[in-house]
């Protein structure tokens, strides 16, 4: 009996004494000891996060996750995708569950300071657009006063909707579903007149969720009512990490201006002169040790998903997107990387 | 002195750590020491995780405009209007399919409950089916099959159609069914709809004063008073009387097609009608097993005894059976209607805003899920408590009383 209860009282002061070292890790040093990255994703957005039968995830988000990875693990396969809500991908990063969060989500100030998060960077330009079925005749987003509108709770892309018909003085209904294959669903089966998200989402909703064969009968509307820069999140509190995925974003770009691909990257880690590309690529060392990782981190990321350019083509010229702003500063768009030095 | 005497002629016991009672304390205090420290450990950790992320914490995020819209309010809101508000709408909500929910699987399941006890073979075994088959299907997938029917366009038209020449029509000139919800006429608000209301409170307090006198004198001298149909009379009245008195209001606002909006009329979305009817079939077919296995509970014997002194069936239900039933039935039933409330949440699913829902868009809008998480518990909590409370009061009234 006694020994048992100093079993208890032992148990309750070591629970104490734990206090609070649950975070007191570096996410590097974890994922390191884990072996794999842990990365937020969608529950299913083609483009950008979507599992395929095999369970296999592909999109411009889930290439930036390998990408985290095989910089820092050297392999761009140890990921752990979690799928989350636009509701659960918040509380997911603050607690812990996921490392990172790449996540098609719109950078903001409210998100980047109170919510205790930090934006790495800007993987891709977007903007809100709205999207009605073409028999109703709809030319501009001005007429739509007295609308029944489909969204996605806890997004930007509600606020922006309120705002939007508040200034131009109209009425809305909102129909507001968490999942994204249940908002989906409403909208096409004419719950909603309309169904407003990002563009790139409703390109890739319309090519890939509406009835088979039907995708034509949807128009976007050639309003685009606000911006909506997405990249991955990190949390506060942890700046090695920060830098790491920050710049791993960074050097994809930079690969893109040298030219340096997933097939030639090995080769010009050796055969250039160019001092800019054998700094990217660890020939010359320094930046690795700099940001705590490997020497070959960028050089492992970009084999593994390819520069900017690749990973765009792989994956959004299907949604019938095209580059627009997302292009190089250099070639007219505003995608524009920091030197690696 | 004699106390003292007493006292002192016993010895004084020492009290060892052998001693039951002592270890019944010391025991008390080690689990309660374990609990608090658990509760101060995942405390302490979530504030200590919060200051270290800078995440903002507090309750000031309730003042602040909320900035998205809601779609269905028995307030005013707008996107102007503050969280607190929108939290509020989400109550409100809740309440509403709470209520309409426990009242229909109320009426629905005592119905069926009786109809399992049918001695037409055709009837009980239906009810049997019903019954067995809407408990064991889970409760959101029965939300889901609903929404799903409502919206499919394969069953309603949009709004829109009925516009169209040729296109569908509406049910008795104004009720519209669509994949949008049901469109229908109501009276036009006014004061008079108040004193009807009123009217009708006053109604049933005449009416239960009555029912008590009538039970009164039929104990005192014997003689009967037609009590629940002149109950019903009162009630009529009063809830007419009121009507007159504050302007006799008939007034109807039919709803109106638009292209877009449905204005006018009352509206009942797919969200609602989708929430609405997997609760109330649900927790209709355990409400149904539990007034069968109350009236089953009540002695044969009793129902025959009725029967020999010669009272009607109907008697015999009303005074016999059901008294001694609802005994049995009261608390599983109170358990039902907490349920009903609880799985309101379910609707999260499809969409209503209710308090859930709301809470979840306010959560991480701003952020600060402990506050959003802490508030919904606590509105929750009150609720189920006050509905036990009133439930618990009903059960100590019909409860035996031992003479």
């Amino acid at each position: 009996m006694r020994s048992t209860t100093k079993v208890a009282v032992a148990s309750a002061a070591a629970v104490l004494m734990m206090g609070t070292a649950a975070y007191a890790q570096k996410t590097v040093e974890l994922i390191k000891a884990r072996g794999e990255l842990v990365c937020g994703v969608s529950t299913g957005l083609g483009g950008f996060s979507v599992p395929d039968s095999a369970g296999k995830w592909t999109g411009l988000d889930v290439d930036y996750c390998k990408a985290v990875a095989a910089a820092i693990l050297g392999d761009g396969n140890k990921v752990k995708f979690q799928a989350l809500t636009a509701q659960q991908r918040f509380t997911a990063l603050q607690s812990g569950e996921v490392d990172m969060l790449s996540r098609n989500t719109t950078w903001t100030l409210t998100r980047d300071t109170a919510l205790g998060l930090n934006f790495t960077a800007v993987t891709y330009y977007d903007g809100q657009g709205f999207m009605v079925p073409k028999k109703l005749g709809v030319k501009s987003a001005k007429e739509l006063d007295g609308a029944t509108v489909c969204v996605q709770p806890g997004t930007t892309t509600e606020l922006n909707l309120a705002d939007y018909f508040r200034s131009n003085n109209m009425k809305f209904t909102p129909v507001v579903i968490e999942n994204l294959q249940e908002v989906n669903a409403a909208f096409f089966s004419g719950r909603c007149d309309v169904y407003t998200t990002d563009a790139s989402g409703l390109a890739s909703i319309r090519k890939n969720d509406a009835p088979k064969g039907k995708s034509d009968d949807y128009v976007i509307l050639p309003e685009i009512i606000s911006k909506e820069p997405l990249g991955p999140v990190v949390r506060h509190g942890d700046d090695q990490f920060l830098d790491v995925v920050k710049w791993v974003i960074f050097a994809t770009v930079e690969a893109e201006e040298y030219g340096v691909t997933s097939a030639n990257a090995a080769k010009m880690a050796t055969d250039t002169k160019n001092p800019g590309i054998k700094r990217l690529l660890g020939s010359t060392p320094g930046m690795g040790k700099a940001l705590g990782l490997d020497e070959a981190w960028a050089m492992n990321a970009i084999k593994a998903v390819g520069n900017y350019g690749e990973i765009w083509e792989r994956n959004i010229p299907a949604l019938g997107l095209p580059r627009g702003v997302n292009n190089l500063w250099s070639k007219g768009g505003i995608m524009y990387a920091p030197p690696v030095r | 002195m004699v106390d003292a005497a007493v006292g002192a002629g016993v010895p004084k016991r020492a009290r060892s750590i052998y001693d039951k009672e002592v270890q019944g304390v010391v025991w008390q205090v080690v689990v309660l020491a374990i609990v608090a420290g658990v509760v101060y450990y995942l405390y302490s950790n979530m504030v200590a995780n919060q200051a270290r992320q800078n995440i903002t914490t507090g309750f000031d995020y309730l003042g602040r405009e909320a900035g998205f819209g809601i779609g269905e309010s028995w307030t005013t809101y707008s996107p102007a209007s503050t969280y607190a508000q929108a939290v509020f709408v989400g109550f409100l909500n809740t309440l509403a399919v709470a209520i309409v929910g426990v009242v229909l699987a109320t009426f629905i399941g005592i119905s069926v409950g009786i109809a399992l006890l049918s001695r037409n073979w055709l009837v009980a075994k239906l009810m049997s089916v019903y019954v067995n088959l809407l408990r064991n299907i889970p409760v959101l997938l029965q939300i889901i099959f609903w929404h799903t029917l409502i919206t499919s366009e394969r069953f309603l038209p949009i709004p829109r159609e009925f516009l169209v020449e040729n296109g569908p029509q509406p049910l008795l000139g104004s009720v519209y069914f669509t994949r949008r919800g049901i469109f229908m006429p109501i009276f036009e608000g006014h004061i008079g709809w108040l004193g009807a209301l009123v009217g009708l409170i006053v109604g049933i307090i005449g009416a239960w004063l009555l029912a008590r006198w009538a039970k009164r004198r039929m104990d005192d001298t014997g003689q009967q008073f037609p009590a629940f149909w002149a109950g019903i009379g009162v009630l009529a009245m009063c809830t007419f009387v009121g009507w007159i008195v504050m302007g006799a209001p008939t007034t109807v606002s039919y709803p109106s097609i638009g292209r877009f909006r449905v204005s006018g009329g009352m509206t009942m979305t797919p969200e609602f009608l989708a929430l609405l009817l997997g609760l109330t079939v649900y927790t209709s077919a355990f409400i149904a097993d539990i007034v069968r296995s109350g009236i089953l509970s009540v002695p044969k014997g009793q129902i025959e005894a009725g029967r020999a002194i010669g009272l009607k069936e109907s008697v015999i239900m009303r005074k016999v059976i059901l008294p001694q039933a609802l005994r049995v039935i009261i608390p599983p039933l109170t358990s039902q209607y907490l349920n009903l409330t609880k799985n309101s949440s379910l609707a999260v699913a499809v969409g209503y805003p209710e308090l859930v829902s709301i809470s979840n868009t306010t959560l991480s809008q701003t952020g600060q899920a402990p506050e959003a998480i802490l508030i919904m518990m606590i509105v929750y909590l009150a609720i189920s408590i006050t509905t036990s409370l009133l439930m618990n009061w009903y059960n100590a009234r019909i409860q035996l009383v031992e003479r």
